[in-house]
């Protein structure tokens, strides 16, 4: 069971994407707390090629795959936008709220998403393309849904 | 984005009618939670029920609706599904906001 798609990049497409992908895994049986997670963990990955690696007015193409892997989503997004600063994918520490309201963070939760949500991230420029893989547990396996 | 608002007693509550509040719609929110609390009410409550998704944006909003309000006024939350309780959490976001089950919850509280 895998799944596999491309779409132009832009916040829309994005959303227009995750509903794809959330219909094609409730199809495969994945559970709602699941497809919740794998849904989070995805707009986080996507969104983040939409404004860092293709960026303001520049748009392109991003391919998706997903197949049901043991315990868990193997996901490979890819993209032909600019690599990621250093190739290398930030650590996504959590966000620092030992502070005063005014100072509390707008931002930089994405990776501390991501990095929280999924196990083996992998990033690799080739061929001019970024290629991202990573996990996202199950926590039951897919094709159970009746229960 | 569809936000309604009510003054409900000591409090404003402002009802998300959207099932997503995204990198898409984050700007929007914010801005409409701005016009919406330029009345100047102490206390607001965001109800977020029909909220089935929210991403690190969505959640940046939120925060960025709050430091709107500046140091005396608050904004609480109530409602959440488990999705958006799920962020919430991870992001350490619920030892921030105070978090209310359901706006029932909220009346309990503040107007017993």
């Amino acid at each position: 069971m895998s799944i596999r798609f491309a779409f132009v990049s832009g916040e829309s497409e994005v959303r227009q994407a995750l509903r794809h992908l959330r219909q094609e895994l409730d199809q495969m049986g994945i559970g709602d707390e699941d497809l919740g997670l794998a849904e989070l963990v995805l707009g986080e990955v996507l969104n983040n090629v939409v404004e860092h690696a293709y960026g303001e007015g520049k748009d392109g193409r991003i391919r998706l795959t997903c197949r049901a892997s043991g315990d868990a989503l193997a996901f490979c997004v890819c993209d032909t936008g600019r690599p990621l600063p250093g190739l290398v994918p930030p650590p996504g520490l959590p966000p620092d709220l030992d502070c005063a309201r005014e100072d509390l963070p707008e931002g930089g939760f994405g990776w501390f998403l991501v990095r929280s949500l999924t196990s083996g991230l992998t990033y690799a420029r080739r061929l001019g393309c970024n290629v991202r893989r990573f996990r996202v547990p199950l926590s039951r396996p897919p094709g159970r849904a009746e229960g | 984005m569809n936000l309604e608002s009510k003054e409900n007693g000591d409090f404003q509550v402002i009802a998300v009618h959207e099932p997503r509040i995204d990198a898409a719609a984050a700007i929007r929110f914010k801005d409409r939670m701005r016009e919406l609390t330029a009345g100047g009410a102490p206390h607001v409550v965001l109800e977020l029920s029909e909220v089935e998704f929210i991403d690190s944006s969505g959640l940046g909003a939120i925060v960025a609706a709050m430091k709107q309000l500046g140091a005396t006024r608050r904004l609480d939350l109530a409602g959440l599904t488990p999705t958006v309780d799920r962020v919430f959490r991870l992001t350490r976001m619920d030892s921030v906001f105070t978090i209310h089950d359901s706006l029932a919850e909220v009346r309990a509280v503040y107007s017993g």
